[in-house]
């Protein structure tokens, strides 16, 4: 592949001048993007930054003179090294695509055909380009997953993407986006859907590589602090418009605009930690329960006391039993061995053994507002449902309950309450999720990840709002999640797992204080900080660590 | 309806902005209507009776549903008027029925007013709708309109013996009238015979796919819901069903059991019903994984709860438009059973039958074309009929799964 046309870095490659982009809603096309500028130099790394509806991955699209089904770029000026895209031709924007702009989406399990092996895949571009013969792809593809550090460069190419981990597989992806040596890889959300160990590997792939070939990258992400280890300049982005551009220290260390220091404030959010009371009962307490779905065991030998009035936080990564954990609380899974207990009263393994009442007591809040919610649903049906079924309310004692809870979590009740559940962005959702919780008088609330899918300003409001309804209604709280901020903003007490097992557990002052177990360690310094230097401070550290031969790795690696 | 609810208690209206409500009655009130149609077939005269008085509650609901939020909506004073209509007709023809009046014209114009309302309350997605749904709608309203108002329109008798057998088109009857289509081979106008086929056959393909449907869905919810063996149980009985070729599996049971409409319905009911279990049953399987039927299910809700309220509305689109479709099936299915001479019984007539009747006409073609289309022209009906609603299905689908042109 050659290097000619590469031109020097410090050139611009990328222009993009008064983007606007039009989406299309009830017949009526509406401007999602309002006049953006972009320019992108060789060799330079582009943070984009905001939250989800502000347009980043459609401008990074855009950057490929490409639009979504349903949106349209109707005004503004897209040039890629001297040539203007909008007025290329189709077949024009189709030689760049792949040869020299590539994509790489959030979500690699979704974007990989799960019909042909990886190495298919990766030498398809190549050789539809003409770039190189099959066998010279064949080789390069296995150079470019060493360079990665993919586990058995050689024959992992010849797996199926379900046989790969997320991790691995989004690694491939970056390789494959490699595939052709583009002068511009646009990055959508690349590490979103990873956990926090897995997108350190993945983090540090992206940015050697990128690095090594001097390529120009689009990185798109609502996370700051993984935008502050990968970018050159940060372009923070809200409803379509550009709110801040800059250099990403110069940003981070004074930003200009209120909305990108809220950004920034963002996970300082703390609150202290609640003495453990002494002497007292456990409200939920769950023991020695191992647990199996089908023949494969998932849980074993799991311990857990949740005591009144007080937050566990259950961390760990996907995979490692704690949603499963809250599946057999909620009695959704009988367990093998050990039983849970509630009040003193051992709770019936299967749910449709359990009466009426325990079941009110045991609410649940979920990770996907989009799913947990009945999308042919009203909120006010939502919420009544379980006021009634419960409670007994009916007629206007309900309605006036409904206004109630909805005043509760903060939304205007005549505004929603007769909305369908799907008139509403994440963050209402969520509330209305908590708003049905609440509904049926619970004392302890398992929450589900209840923050991962939501932006990081929402997310805030939905945790410090938990945290109210606990100071105000006595609530007891498990708060699984894998995001050690959340733990560190609203935990009373810390349970860390793995691999289906309690690995450590104790009251969170004591969790965040050294010396920890192996894997808390692993977990605790993957989270990403805002500091530009983290990432490059982070590995130097794992490598000395390794060389002491204590390896801090993520479990598919 | 229990509760009568004052403005000044609840400013927030009971009806739907959005008419899905009005819709849902409107709906309902038609599927009555048929259901009546079917039961006039076999019924007496107490049952039309009947009809008349369901159509009148009907009408009560809506006016009550209009009334509620009155000036909140814009198309709430037709939907008023309309049930005001609707509700002095149907009472005036349950008194009717007693008194021996012409009903069938005051059922024709219910129908035609049920048509209208269910319009009006999706007027705003009407007005927008491409072409080929216009022409499928404008043709469905034609045919509702032919066999509500057939004893009108008709300008003879279902039966009565009108003039010679096979006579050509527009020829003159014995009273001076003219048979625009001809007459068939006992002597009876064709023209009549093809208006009140509509009716029987439409009305009865109707009644039967409402009632595959009602069946199929139900027990596909229920199978999804349930899992474990009644699914397993359900659905290899299915499997064995759909095994069998269907016409003749029909011919099998209708000769065992006996022919009549009422036989002819529920055989084909219960074998269509099997495809529409399959769609209901895969459509909810994907639905029951959700989070909010497991929600629904860690409440303690009963299953039939969970059916009714987490899964089927979120199944009604598939099942809206596999209704369109399953119709268009049954409504041949009935059309070759009578063809075949196991549905519909002479004198009743049929589009089916109507074509077997006629069929030797066929040979008649090159000697003079118009009687020898004939049998055609019933042929026809049913092919503009299956054409028309496919179109609406297909515009249907297209508006609920957000699809873009």
């Amino acid at each position: 592949m050659s290097d000619k046309n590469r031109g020097q870095k410090g050139d611009v490659l990328l222009e993009m001048k008064g983007l606007r982009i039009e989406g299309r809603a009830d017949e009526e096309w509406i401007e999602i993007v309002h006049g953006v500028d972009v320019t992108l130099r060789r060799g330079e790394v582009l943070g984009l930054i905001g939250e989800s509806g502000a347009g980043k991955s459609t401008i990074g699209l855009a950057a490929m003179g490409y639009a979504r089904d349903g949106c349209r770029i109707s005004g503004g000026e897209i040039w890629f090294d001297g040539k203007e895209l909008r007025s290329a031709s189709e077949d024009e924007r189709r030689a760049l695509r792949g040869r020299r702009i590539a994509y790489v989406a959030q979500s690699a399990a979704a974007s990989f055909n799960p019909a042909h092996k990886l190495i298919d895949q990766y030498c398809e571009s190549p050789v539809q380009h003409g770039v190189s013969s099959r066998a010279a792809a064949e080789k390069d593809a296995k150079d470019l997953f060493r360079r990665l550090q993919l586990p058995n460069p050689d024959t992992i190419g010849f797996r199926y993407p379900h046989q790969v981990s997320g991790g691995q597989l989004q690694r491939a992806m970056t390789a494959m986006a490699m595939s052709c040596r583009p002068d511009l890889i646009i990055f959508d959300e690349p590490t979103t859907a990873l956990d926090v160990t897995t997108q350190i590997e993945v983090l540090a792939a992206i940015r050697d590589i990128v690095e090594q070939f001097n390529t120009a990258a689009i990185y798109i992400t609502h996370d700051l602090a993984v935008v502050a280890q990968m970018a050159d300049t940060i372009k923070v982005l809200r409803y379509g418009n550009t709110v801040e551009e800059g250099d990403t220290r110069a940003m981070l260390s004074a930003p200009k605009e209120k909305y990108t220091s809220d950004l920034l404030a963002v996970r300082t959010y703390k609150r202290d930690e609640r003495p453990r009371p002494e002497a007292e009962q456990p409200l939920l307490q769950v023991r020695g329960v191992d647990a199996s779905y089908g023949p494969v065991p998932v849980l074993h030998n799991v311990s857990i006391d949740i005591y009144k009035k007080r937050t566990v936080a259950v961390v760990g990564e996907s995979g490692s039993g704690k949603s499963t954990t809250a599946r057999v609380i909620t009695g959704l899974l009988p367990p093998k061995n050990g039983d849970v207990t509630y009040a003193g009263q051992t709770l019936p393994p299967d749910y449709r053994q359990r009466s009426k009442d325990q079941l009110r007591k045991l609410q649940m809040i979920y990770q996907m507002p989009d799913t947990a919610l009945n999308p042919k649903s009203r909120i006010r049906d939502v919420i009544g449902r379980p006021a009634n079924f419960y409670l007994g309310y009916s007629g206007k004692q309900l309605t006036e309950r409904v206004r109630e809870l909805l005043r509760l979590v903060e939304l205007e009740p005549d505004q929603y309450m007769n909305r369908l559940t799907t008139e509403l962005s994440g963050g209402q959702k969520q509330r209305i999720c908590i708003a049905r919780a609440l509904a049926a008088d619970p004392e302890l609330i398992i929450c589900d990840e209840v923050t991962s899918a939501l932006d990081q300003l929402v997310a805030e409001e939905i945790l410090k709002l938990l945290q109210r309804m606990q100071d105000e209604l006595d609530l007891s709280y498990m708060f699984i999640t894998h995001d050690l901020a959340t733990v560190r903003a609203i935990a009373d007490e810390v349970v860390v797992m793995q691999s289906g097992r309690v690995v450590e557990s104790g009251p969170k002052e004591e969790m965040f204080t050294p010396p920890h177990h192996d894997y808390t360690d692993l977990l605790l310094s993957s989270v990403p900080e805002m500091d530009p230097d983290w990432l490059d401070r982070l590995l130097e550290e794992r490598a000395e660590l390794a060389k002491q031969g204590r390896v801090l790795k993520a479990a598919d690696n | 309806m229990s509760t009568v609810q004052s403005p000044e208690a609840d400013p927030t209206p009971i009806v739907e902005s959005d008419g899905k409500m009005l819709r849902q009655v409107a709906c309902f009130a038609a599927l009555a209507y048929l259901m009546f149609l079917f039961f006039s077939h076999i019924g007496t005269e107490l049952t039309s009776a009947i009809g008349g008085i369901a159509c009148s509650l009907v009408a009560v609901l809506l006016i009550y549903r209009g009334w509620s939020g009155l000036g909140l909506n814009r198309m709430r004073s037709d939907i008023v008027a309309a049930g005001i209509f609707i509700f002095i007709l149907g009472s005036l023809t349950a008194l009717g029925r007693f008194m021996e009046s012409p009903w069938s014209a005051f059922f024709g114009l219910v129908g035609l007013e049920i048509f209208l309302l269910a319009v009006t309350a999706g007027w705003k997605e009407v007005r927008k709708a491409p072409p080929t749904a216009l022409f499928g709608v404008g043709i469905i309203f034609i045919y509702i309109m032919a066999s509500c108002l057939a004893s009108i329109i008709a300008p003879y008798g279902e039966a009565s013996v009108v003039g010679q057998t096979y006579m050509p088109w527009g020829s003159e009857l014995k009273d001076g009238g003219i048979a625009l289509l001809g007459t068939d081979q006992l002597g009876r106008d064709t023209l009549s015979r093809l208006i009140y086929g509509a009716r029987n056959t439409v009305g009865v393909a109707l009644a039967t796919t409402a009632l595959t449907f009602f069946v199929g869905t139900f027990l596909g919810l229920m199978a999804a819901s349930l899992q474990g063996i009644v699914d397993q149980g359900l659905s290899r009985v299915v499997d064995v069903l759909m095994a069998i070729p269907q016409l003749i599996f029909a011919l099998l049971i209708l000769t065992v059991i006996g022919d009549g409409v009422l036989n002819m319905a529920l055989v084909i009911a219960m074998l269509e019903s099997t495809r529409v279990f399959r769609l209901a049953r895969a459509v909810a399987l994907n639905i029951v994984v959700m989070d909010y039927v497991e929600a629904a299910k860690l409440r303690g809700e009963s299953l039939l709860s969970i059916i009714w309220r987490e899964v089927l509305p979120n199944a009604t689109a598939p099942l809206a438009a596999e209704f369109g479709l399953r119709f268009c099936f049954v409504f041949l299915f009935i059309a070759s059973l009578s063809f075949l001479g196991f549905g519909f019984q002479p004198p009743t007539a049929d589009w089916g039958s109507m074509v077997r009747e006629s069929g030797n006409l066929l040979n008649f073609f090159t000697m003079m074309p118009s009687m020898g289309i004939t049998p055609l022209v019933p042929a026809f009906c049913i092919a503009l009929l299956t054409v028309a609603v496919n179109f609406v299905v297909d515009w249907f689908l297209h508006k609920m799964s957000g699809l873009k042109e």
